[in-house]
């Protein structure tokens, strides 16, 4: 069996102002081998939820933090191409900062 | 409208103190109601912005996602976020806004004069995507903790 052709039925959490948009549910279940696939999985199943994780050309908005378990998918080595097994779940997390800038 | 619990509001003040002269931040938890949100639970966070601490936050992602999921496990969800304004008023800046993505939330801001909390502002980030989101200034009611569990439960 090669990695990452299996589909694994995962979940994804989703934040709460995403929840409108994926059927007032906190985590969506998905068939995927890849983050990415779990991703377009989530997409498809739920359009609504697209503009508001990726821009117009289609990348994923810089403040949206996609974390794989306990890890960001921004530092794993194949990062979204990383194959997903048994268990793992995946977390989708706006960002949260602020401050006063006053120079 | 944001309605906290008496204690809740207490420890973000309280925790505005502590952190002075740098930044506190942290998590609201509760659930919506009809009027708006209800926070029955704060969660005190790590301002990650040690290189400027007095006048930026950030919370790290990781410690989002482990208190999201703690929130799960106890029937909340995050309704909002706190932080301080070191001699500085409970005003939201343009960074804050920039830095605004919880569609939904509330974000909770205290001005802290000399060590002691002043002022409490709530500010409800409004709007449909990114590019259409505001800030609402919206009202905080206080409330005994234990009447807000009880409309919960
Ligand atoms: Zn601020």
């Amino acid at each position: 069996m090669i990695a990452g052709t299996t589909q694994i039925p995962m979940k994804i959490f989703i934040p709460t102002p995403l929840r409108q948009y994926a059927g007032k549910q906190d985590a969506v279940e998905v068939q995927a081998s890849t983050i990415a696939g779990a991703l377009s999985e989530l997409v498809s199943s739920h359009p609504d939820l697209k503009r508001h994780l990726y821009t117009d050309d289609g990348k994923l908005r810089a403040f949206v933090n996609i974390y794989l378990n306990d890890e960001d998918v921004r530092y794993l080595s194949e990062k979204e191409q990383t194959p997903v097994k048994n268990g793992d779940q995946l977390t989708i997390i706006p960002s949260i900062a602020g401050g006063n800038c006053i120079l | 409208m944001l309605k906290m619990g008496k204690f809740e509001y207490d420890a973000v003040r309280r925790h505005g103190e502590e952190t002075y002269p740098h930044e506190c931040c942290g998590v609201l938890l509760g659930h919506p109601d009809d009027q708006g949100r209800v926070a029955s639970k704060t969660v005190r966070c790590g301002n990650t912005r040690s290189d400027s601490p007095h006048n930026r936050y950030h919370i790290a992602p990781q410690e989002l996602v482990r208190v999201q999921r703690q929130a799960r496990e106890e029937g909340l969800e995050i309704v909002g976020f706190y932080h301080s304004h070191p001699d500085h008023p409970a005003r939201w800046s343009q960074t804050d806004f920039a830095e605004a993505h919880w569609i939904g939330c509330s974000y909770v801001i205290t001005s802290v004069d000399r060590g002691e909390a002043k002022i409490t502002n709530s500010f409800f980030l409004a709007g449909e995507t990114e590019e259409s989101k505001r800030f609402e200034d919206e009202k905080v009611v206080v409330t005994e903790t234990a009447a807000l569990n009880e409309a919960a439960g």
